[in-house]
């Protein structure tokens, strides 16, 4: 066991798949020669030949659609789109074509395919390089989508999706990559080699899709969230002092329903926080579902802290991230109740 | 295994640690390719799309029927020229220092490149309108845009236009002919073709112009524009910068086995040309041409800009772990303002000590604009933008819910 950052993490989790499996092939743009713009597939196009790791042109579209052929073919593509923001030219091809191919053949062909891309902002990179559109994946039936917050579920999470018999968009907190985030972005950045969760097995494990974790155990109040947003939800609880309790949902599709009802039933309060714009987000889904099956257990509303409705600005950037506090004017308003 | 089907990657001829190498490269002699008749036809392009149009020569000489064409007797203009080409890239040296300073976020320069947008610019007139990519800053520069104004947006502090909410160098300057920007590569290449569209069906006689990365012809807008350029014949000018390099991947990843990328336009029916980029007098030429081509109502044509980019490809780029160190140097095509200011010398126009003279008036220019602008702000000492202004003009007007969440921010 040896700590990794999240970007090793991912890396490692790619370097299993291709020793282990002759049928996994990894592009996208710049991830063979120079090992992608976050260096997630660094050295793995010399230890594995460039039939196995290999550069696309910038076409996201072909970088999609070429693995959906090989899918279908009985390949396991693991795909970069080198940031989730220019995943749109592709988004037919994810959306209409590999995420329908099974249902459509009668299960005569079937696309087992992972489409990783960084997600989400507190980088500075303004519009294009900062979106979160998980929602417009949790929207499709036939996919699956993943989002890690720690190092351990990165390899796990993504050797999983590696194997999984169903395309899987696999979302990665960029601003994750190297340390964990609590929002506060004039602390000193943090680091996975301190950190316990950024300790990493060595070799072949995974993480099941469609389950949750536990990231802190409370009593007074859950957090559902996933991503960069655990760790600032970890540090919003531990600066109210409120007994929460945090589930990383790691699977945004299917949703650990278990998990999360277990959860509410046990506080009694709810807050669901994400990234993402507001409206239609995800949070509205989970929000649903929670009052569809907790609504008795229920102590006060729901509340979610969410992006704004606007896009992401490049400048106001901490204006837009929701940080420590709103999540802790959320936790008042949940608990004054 | 018994079949024989093997796949082919494109691979750079020099990698880090090797001599750089263009030999390769086909660059013919300045001078040798005739002027084309302004409604050619793109079965008659073809030598003009596979070759190189070369004004200067190796000694600095203005040669063949493109120079003859160009007939620019006016040095002053050459001077300009000059002197825009400087300025683009003093900013981006003191941009990129600025940078590694902690002032602001992020930044792309075009070093190597100025000759293209500094030139292209000289022959657009008010009203047209280009759709650039983030590396275009010189067609702002040549025309004049306010140097607080492209700095303002640099540091998005109060002198920003665009009010912080775009990344550096992704400017949007209407009245200069500079359509916003956007991160999305070659997704503008279609609106140009659209825009271009529109002027010919509301009447006017002004001109759009897409420019898109040799990396980004690969995707889908780029043949999205050549079709529908292809198929209404509007009267836009598709650029193609060829700068050898997609951040890490080589140019020969998008060009796969095509020859060049003036040839890809061929195929469409659409005339292209391809033209040394690094040649300031053959940028004004083709630019010249292709200009009065499309203002004549002879539609479509397509030029592709052979050039180097010297620089990383932004700032958070190494380009020295994909390249060799030294390649720019080896680019055989030469400096823009070294191969434009050899010209001038050359013809009695300018000297060394008016070069230096220039440059020291250039610089103190910038840096008077640079301290100016960095008093309202920079990144280690914002003063940033309200807070309110992240949800003006997501709307023409402010539906409910989103004043509502400006309520719940408190501004
Ligand atoms: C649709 C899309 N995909 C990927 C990117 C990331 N990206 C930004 S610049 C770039 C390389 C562009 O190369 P090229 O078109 O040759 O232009 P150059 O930077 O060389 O001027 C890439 C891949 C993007 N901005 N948009």
């Amino acid at each position: 066991m040896a700590n990794m950052t999240m970007i090793e993490a991912l890396r490692d989790a790619m370097d299993v798949m291709l020793s282990r499996d002759p049928k996994v092939v990894i592009f996208g743009e710049d991830v063979g020669y120079f090992g992608g713009v976050f260096r997630c597939t660094a050295g793995l196009q010399t230890k594995f030949g460039e039939e196995r790791v290999f550069d696309t042109p910038i076409n996201e579209s072909a970088i999609v659609g070429l693995g959906i052929g090989m899918a279908t073919q009985g390949m396991k593509p693991c795909v970069e789109i080198q940031f989730a923001d220019y995943m749109y030219p592709a988004y037919d091809q994810i959306t209409q074509e590999a995420a329908r191919i099974r249902h459509r053949s009668n299960e005569e062909f079937s696309c087992p395919m992972v489409i990783r891309m960084p997600t989400g902002g507190g980088i500075f990179g303004g519009q294009t390089h900062s979106q979160s559109p998980e929602a417009l994946f949790t929207h499709v039936a036939g996919l699956k989508v993943v989002q890690p917050a720690t190092p351990y579920d990165a390899k796990g999470l993504l050797i999983a999706s590696i194997e999984d018999p169903d395309p899987v968009i696999f979302l990665e907190p960029k601003r994750l990559y190297n340390g964990p985030f609590n929002g506060d972005h004039k602390a000193p950045s943090q680091n996975w080699k301190n950190h316990p969760l950024g300790q990493v097995p060595e070799g072949y494990y995974s993480v099941p899709l469609g389950k949750a974790r536990i990231h802190r155990e409370g009593e007074a109040v859950t957090i559902i969230t996933y991503g960069t947003m655990v760790f600032v939800a970890e540090a919003a609880v531990e600066k109210a002092g409120i007994d929460a309790e945090i589930i990383d949902l790691r699977s945004l599709l299917p949703l650990d329903l278990a998990a999360i009802e277990e959860s509410v039933r046990k506080t009694g309060r709810c807050i669901v926080l994400h990234e993402a714009t507001k409206t239609s987000g995800l949070a509205g889904e989970i929000i649903a579902c929670v009052q569809e099956a907790c609504f008795y257990h229920l102590e006060a509303p729901i509340q979610r802290v969410t992006g704004w409705d606007a896009p992401y600005p490049h400048a106001l950037e901490w204006d837009y991230f929701p940080g420590q506090d709103r999540v802790r004017r959320a936790l008042q308003a949940v608990m004054e109740v | 295994m018994t079949s024989h089907i093997k796949l082919q990657f494109a691979h750079p001829p020099a990698r880090p640690g090797d001599k750089p190498d263009f030999s390769s490269l086909e660059i013919p002699q300045a001078g040798t390719l005739p002027v084309l008749a302004h409604d050619v036809a793109a079965q008659d392009c073809i030598d003009h799309a596979n070759s190189l149009v070369r004004v200067l020569n190796d000694a600095g000489e203005a040669v063949g029927p493109w120079a003859e064409y160009l007939a620019l007797e006016d040095p002053d203009a050459l001077r300009s020229g000059l002197r825009d080409m400087m300025k683009s890239r003093i900013i981006d040296m003191r941009m990129m220092n600025a940078q590694r300073q902690g002032k602001m976020s992020f930044y792309i320069q075009g070093i190597g490149e100025e000759a293209v947008g500094c030139g292209f610019q000289r022959y657009l007139r008010k009203g047209d309108m280009n759709f650039p990519t983030y590396r275009q800053q010189g067609l702002l520069i040549a025309a004049g845009y306010p140097l607080e104004k492209l700095m303002g947006q640099f540091y998005s502090n109060s002198f920003d236009p665009l009010l912080g909410r775009q990344l550096p160098t992704l400017h949007s300057a209407r009245e200069y002919g500079y359509f916003t920007v956007s991160g999305n590569l070659g997704t503008q290449y279609v609106h140009a073709v659209g825009w271009a569209m529109a002027n010919a069906l509301t009447g006017q006689d002004t001109i759009a112009i897409g420019w898109i990365g040799d990396g980004s012809t690969a995707a889908n807008d780029f043949h999205t524009a050549l079709l529908s350029a292809s198929s209404y014949w509007p009267p836009v000018i598709l650029n193609v910068v060829n700068n050898q390099w997609a951040i890490s991947t080589y140019t020969g990843v998008a060009r796969g086995h095509g020859r060049t990328y003036a040839a890809r336009a061929l195929g469409y029916g659409i005339p292209a040309i391809r033209v040394d980029g690094n040649d300031y007098l053959a940028v004004l030429a083709a630019s010249k041409w292709a200009t009065e081509r499309v203002r004549q109502g002879h539609g479509a044509v397509l030029i592709e800009w052979y050039t180097y980019r010297v620089g990383a490809h932004s700032s958070s780029d190494d380009p020295s772990a994909y390249r060799p160190k030294d390649e720019a140097k080896a680019w055989p095509l030469g400096d823009p303002i070294e191969r434009l200011k050899q010209h001038l010398i050359l013809i009695d126009e300018w000297s060394e000590a008016r070069h230096v003279q220039a440059e020291s008036e250039i610089l103190a220019e910038v840096i008077e604009v640079q301290k100016r602008v960095e008093a309202a702000g920079t990144m280690l000492d914002p003063q940033p933008i309200p807070g309110a202004s992240l949800f003006k003009g997501v709307y023409a007007d402010t539906p409910e819910h989103i004043r509502r969440q400006r309520q719940e921010m408190g501004v």
